[in-house]
């Protein structure tokens, strides 16, 4: 589906990572990891074609920028934004309409499908700040679900979860991937990241791509 | 008391301020509780100075309609100060406080310079605290307002979903193909129309009350996005209309008055919020 050939990434003059290449299959659970300033931010907004790779090529095929969904890292102003659970999930509805003012009867159910998908539906009404951590990334995956369902882009979707909040969100990526959701995940933690991955890239000083079996044994 | 208002209810140009003043209350609240959650609080303090300034030049050069130099000026320092927000290297409240400062400076200095009447401390007061031109409005004047706030109304719900989505998370939207810089683009734009639209009322050091006070204290009381915008344009519109006429009852400026109003409804707001929670 993603293939990346030798690029470059960066801003500007600044070149962040060289000579990456690595490819995407459909229904596969891609996780990168590397330390900060690594370029897994960079990566992130050049697939989702906010940014254009300094060299080389990235080649989408069968699908578009469009067809990805995003979990964002969560920002300081969600953190006393007054809005409940369904205003938000129904948002990632808006990718599909450029146009149209409001939402029809097809972007609620699809939203309440996705709701019941990560049993959230029972706090629709409740506000997202009043949320767990846990409770509030399911939200926002719910949301993503809604903007596309072929591919997942999750960018640190476990940071700041405790250790059982994170392990349920793990099980749910799993899940989603399982029925056949393509997972892209960015990640600090290397050791749960190859539990659950069929490949891992690895970003820094020496860049690795591979299934995680090959991970474990280099 | 009732019956001093029902007298003054006689007269066209009480009705007439009362419907401006409601209406421009409606438009300012519209996008508060977005330049709230943005952190832009300041944004309409800042540009309110730029008015000012522009005002001042335009004075000075004795322009028929003030509104042609206020207008543009005002638009173009909105673009400047979101824009600076995002990536300049001045971070965005330093900006504000920069252009706000510096042109509230150079408007007073223009306005001392080239002094066009003998009353100049009065035509700077009236400028920066709301004149009684909201007295002597035309009913072309009115007309328009009207025509502006139903536009304003229309715009905003027609967009409503998409402002939701770029103010609770840029990233996500942008990704989801949304052309938020267009939105804040468009943001920034309305609001320096309002600012410029609203100085007449409540003049320039007053404005930014009107567009964060009924935002902070809706977000006091309701918690989804629909409920504090709703919320928060009634209280404007309710908290205008008693303080218009409270300042005529009590023969009190109109702005300073409005904003007292404001500022208690959120006291009584932050009371209720704070005992339910």
């Amino acid at each position: 589906m993603i293939s990346c050939q030798n690029v470059a990434l960066g801003y500007g003059a600044r070149v962040v990572v060289e000579d990456l290449s690595f490819t995407v299959d459909a229904g596969d659970y891609l996780c990168v990891v590397g330390e900060n300033g690594a370029g897994k931010s960079t990566l992130v907004k050049t697939l989702l074609g906010l940014q254009k790779p300094l060299r080389g090529k990235i080649s989408l095929d069968g699908i578009t920028a469009g067809d990805i969904g995003y979990l964002p890292q969560q920002t300081q102003i969600q953190k006393d934004f007054p809005a409940s659970v369904e205003e938000i999930v129904l948002s990632g509805c808006l990718a599909r309409k450029k146009f149209l003012p409001f939402y029809s009867a097809e972007d609620k159910a699809t939203s309440a499908r996705h709701m019941e998908l990560l049993k959230i539906k029972s706090l629709a009404r409740r506000c997202f700040r009043e949320l767990s951590g846990g409770q509030q990334q399911r939200v926002l995956l719910a949301r993503a679900l809604c903007a596309a369902k072929k591919i997942l882009l999750l960018d640190e979707p476990i940071a700041g979860l405790d250790p059982e909040a994170a392990a349920d969100m793990y099980k749910i990526i799993s899940e989603l991937n399982r029925r056949g959701t393509t997972i892209i995940m960015i990640s600090h933690d290397v050791d749960e990241a190859v539990k659950y991955a069929t490949h891992i890239l690895r970003l820094g000083d020496k860049i690795f791509f591979g299934t995680s079996e090959d991970f474990r044994h280099a | 008391m009732l019956e001093t208002l029902e007298l003054y209810l006689q007269y066209p140009f009480v009705i007439h301020a009362l419907i401006v003043g409601v209406l421009i209350a409606l438009c300012s609240s519209l996008l508060g509780v977005t330049l709230v959650l943005k952190r832009f609080s300041l944004i309409g303090d800042g540009l309110a100075h730029v008015a000012f300034g522009a005002l001042a030049v335009a004075t000075v050069l004795n322009f028929a309609n003030k509104m042609l130099l206020t207008l543009p000026i005002t638009i173009i320092c909105a673009v400047l100060i979101l824009r600076g927000g995002q990536r300049a290297k001045i971070k965005g409240d330093a900006v504000i406080a920069m252009i706000s400062v510096g042109s509230l400076a150079f408007g007073y200095l223009i306005m001392n310079l080239f002094a066009a009447s003998a009353n100049l401390s009065g035509d700077v007061c009236s400028t920066l605290f709301g004149s009684t031109s909201i007295l002597t409005l035309t009913e072309e004047e009115v007309w328009l307002s009207v025509g502006l706030s139903i536009l304003m109304v229309a715009a905003f719900v027609l967009f409503y979903h998409k402002i939701f989505a770029v103010t609770f998370d840029e990233d996500f939207a942008r990704a989801a193909g949304l052309s938020v810089d267009f939105y804040n683009l468009l943001i920034s734009v309305v609001i320096a129309v309002i600012i410029v639209l609203s100085m007449n009322l409540v003049g320039s050091l007053l404005i930014s009350a009107f567009i964060i006070f009924p935002a902070l204290s809706a977000m006091k009381l309701f918690k989804t996005f629909r409920a504090v915008t709703l919320c928060s344009v009634a209280l404007s519109v309710v908290c205008a209309f008693a303080g218009i006429i409270a300042s005529i009852l009590a023969g009190t400026p109109v702005g300073s008055t409005i904003v007292a109003v404001d500022a208690l409804a959120f006291g009584v707001c932050l009371l209720l919020g704070g005992s339910s929670s």
